[in-house]
């Protein structure tokens, strides 16, 4: 028990002794001021060059808004045609893998152009290598540096005054990819390979085991990966059981420099705001109130999980650790339930043990959290949905004290408020809407073969996948048979909606407040880095999730635990 | 139309950057660590016979066994079982593995089997057991060996994996390597 506590407080200790400078850094990062990476200076004018991209010409917010979709769009079609072809081109592929069919393939496109990483395919045994690193690699850094940049954007909304302009998107996308991603992914990987994690192009290997028995084995470069998986809260791992599989996290050191990055820079850009917009202040309320809800779920999960399975406690059996179905050895109950909550939190959804198999309640502490989707959250995005909590807040709070509603000096009106509570919406709306039109089909044919588990799990594994889907999470109850025409269809669409106007509806709000005045304040402003301020915010979160969501998770891992 | 081709190039470059260079350095990295960026096979007269961290399928009783595998320790497909601990079947399959052990190895208690050695674990290949599970198993391996158990039990307690740094993690046995010393020190006798 000791053991484990302490290795969950070294993880934390580590990301918060470096979320800050890195939080500084980042920011002066987006403000162009002086950093040690200048060296990348003539690097980047080389790539501003050869695209022929002005990275000083300022746009308004749907300029910005243009020149993200439409690059993402790229990406996408990119992706498509790499995976419906791999197998036909045969390039870097020695253990002959097949094409894609389209409909997993526009699945697995949307999923990693998105950040989200949900994975309907097995990564050994549906990605060619030349796929895993031109596909997946690939968009696992400028799926996050899109994620980055348009947080940029919105801090420089925030800080404008009447202009309406918000900064160059191509601008904030290379510097987040060249200063911020690339340099952490090569620290992690190089840190990966000395600690024991395989990498070559090698083909499987195949061998006699000492019971005499062949056996092959998948190999991969699995270090490159691994890194940029975690920091950019992408998720998608080279192997189908994700950090699960030694070859992926061998042991508890590569465990906990995994675990560090998936919450490292989700963390930092929390300073990146306060130091932006010169408001620290605002800035550790931020962090302290996701902070307390992080700590809270954590606590949960590890409550149940280290409770073991109850039906086996019944059985008589030994359960020294907890439950330990669908997690490895060397890692345990309590790093597998503390990884969970960081993975689902931060929006990355790469997973050490198998989260279908937790206790119930775990499992719901996990939906709980993407459906906040807001705990630190994705890279970039994560803050920008948490924007939309603090924009909420400040309005309710406003109209408490019954002053007009503002925050950070500019006054905030009807349409921004409109703008934020259609995004908050469209969450619920997604899964919710999902997860009835799924258990509709499955009432009117149970034999479709989706579910691996009956009951409420059943329905909690489906209400996890597009929960998963819409907070573009990518972790899953994997028991779900999801490569399939509805599954692959569904969740792809939600993935894109889920990515895109939670980005579009901000940088509206964004290019809004940039064009306004700033109001100076009085005694009556709300103080939005005060506590009651901090009070209000979690009310709202609470009472957005729980009215949303409750009744659903009531249904699968609340009646399930009540079932035991 | 101009900036979609400015866009296009921007995709092409950091497609070269991103996914073509870096994930080259890394593989020149790579280099310098052969053995592990190879997955640490471990070699028995000259051939590969499995992984230092990959756990094999041990089923008979001369062997010290893993944990139960969703997909047979099948290192080319992995998976866990995905099982909720509510489902019916899959206590039920509990309920068969605790009746296989306890039939297989006899004169152990049911109250000191620990839950690992009867469930399944996330990627299907966990190399390790908890060294109560290789405790219990101590005197049917040694029964099948014809070996003292006094003996089989040092060689276990040689594979113990101790906590790192003594204090991150829980100690565990590493399967492989135990049934390989085990099988080094039968030939010796």
């Amino acid at each position: 028990m000791f053991n484990d506590i302490i290795g969950v407080v070294l993880i934390l200790m580590v990301v918060h002794i470096a979320a800050y400078p890195l939080g500084n850094y980042i920011s002066r990062v987006f403000k162009g001021e002086p950093v040690f990476t200048d060296f990348m200076r003539p690097f980047e004018e080389k790539i501003y060059h050869l695209c022929g991209i002005d990275s000083r010409h300022e746009m308004d917010w749907k300029g910005n808004t243009k020149a993200l979709l439409r690059l993402n769009a790229i990406f996408f079609v990119w992706a498509f045609i790499i995976l419906v072809t791999q197998g036909a081109t045969g390039f870097l592929n020695p253990a002959n893998i097949v094409s894609m069919d389209p409909f997993l393939a526009f699945n697995t496109a949307a999923s990693f152009v998105t950040n989200t990483n949900l994975q309907h395919y097995s990564g050994e045994t549906g990605l060619s290598y030349f796929s895993q690193i031109a596909v997946v690699v690939f968009l696992q850094f400028v799926s996050a540096a899109s994620g980055i940049a348009v947080f940029a954007l919105l801090l420089v909304g925030l800080v404008k005054r009447q202009s309406g302009l918000l900064g160059n998107f191509y601008y904030f996308f290379v510097r987040s990819a060249t200063r911020v991603l690339l340099p952490l992914a090569l620290l992690v990987s190089l840190l990966l390979l000395l600690a024991g994690t395989p990498n070559n192009y090698s083909e499987p290997v195949s061998y006699i085991n000492l019971e005499g028995d062949t056996t092959v084995v998948a190999m991969g470069p699995s270090a490159t990966i691994t890194s940029i998986k975690q920091l950019g809260t992408n998720g998608g791992g080279f192997y189908g059981t994700n950090s699960a599989h030694p070859f992926e996290n061998a042991n508890y050191i590569t465990n906990v420099i995994e675990n560090i990055s998936i919450l490292l820079i989700p963390v930092a850009l929390v300073f990146t705001f306060g130091f932006y917009i010169n408001h620290r202040k605002l800035a550790v309320l931020v962090f302290s109130v996701m902070s307390m809800l992080f700590i809270f779920f954590v606590v949960g999960a590890v409550y149940f999980e280290s409770q073991g399975n109850p039906l086996i406690t019944k059985t008589g059996l030994m359960q020294p650790t907890g439950s330990m179905e669908g997690k490895e050895t060397r890692f345990g109950p309590m790093l597998s339930a503390f990884w969970g909550v960081s993975t689902t939190s931060t929006s990355n959804g790469s997973v050490n043990s198998m989260h279908d198999s937790q206790t119930p309640l775990a499992g719901g502490i996990y939906m709980l959290d993407m459906m906040i989707n807001a705990i630190y959250g994705g890279v970039g995005v994560g803050m920008l949905n948490f924007f939309l909590f603090i924009l909420v807040s400040a309005f309710i709070g406003g109209l408490m004290v019954g002053r007009t509603p503002e925050f950070l000096g500019k006054k905030i009106e009807a349409k921004e408020i409109k703008i934020a509570v259609l995004v908050i919406l469209l969450h619920p709306i997604l899964i919710l809407v999902g997860s009835a039109i799924s258990s509709h089909l499955m009432t009117i044919n149970p034999e479709n073969g989706w579910l691996s588990n009956d009951s409420y799990h059943g329905f909690s594994q489906m209400l996890y996948e597009f929960t998963s889907a819409s907070a573009n999470n990518g972790s899953g109850f994997e028991g779900l048979a999801d490569n399939n025409v509805f599954w692959n269809v569904t969740t792809g669409l939600m993935m894109l909606l889920g990515r895109y106007i939670p980005i579009i509806g901000p940088l509206a709000i964004a290019g809004s407040l940039a064009s306004k005045n700033s109001v100076p304040s009085s005694e009556g402003t709300l103080d939005a880095s005060g506590m009651a301020f901090g009070v209000i915010l979690i009310g709202v979160i609470i009472v957005v999730t729980a009215l949303s969501f409750f009744p659903a998770l009531s249904l699968g891992p609340v009646a399930e635990f009540l079932s035991l | 139309m101009k900036p979609f081709i400015k866009d296009i190039k921007l995709h092409f470059v950091t497609l070269l950057i991103f996914g073509i260079v870096f994930p080259l350095i890394i593989w020149l990295f790579s280099l310098g660590e052969p053995t592990s960026a190879f997955g640490n096979p471990i070699y028995k007269n000259g051939k590969i016979a499995g992984f230092e961290n990959l756990g094999q399928n041990f089923h008979s009783d001369g062997y010290f066994w893993g944990r139960p595998s969703a997909v047979n320790y099948n290192a080319a497909a992995t998976g866990g079982s995905n099982k909720s601990v509510s489902d019916s079947f899959y206590n039920a399959t509990i309920q068969e593995r605790i009746n296989d052990f306890l039939k297989r190895n006899p004169g152990v208690k049911k109250e000191e089997i620990p839950s690992d050695i009867i469930t399944a674990s996330g990627s299907g290949v966990d190399p390790h057991i908890s060294v109560q599970a290789a405790i219990i198993q101590i005197k049917r391996v040694a029964k099948a060996r014809h070996l003292p158990e006094m003996e089989v039990t040092k060689i276990v307690i040689e594979n113990i994996a101790p906590p790192l740094l003594g204090m991150f993690g829980t100690s565990k046995v590493n399967v492989l390597k135990l049934n390989l010393s085990l099988d080094s020190k039968t030939k010796e006798i």
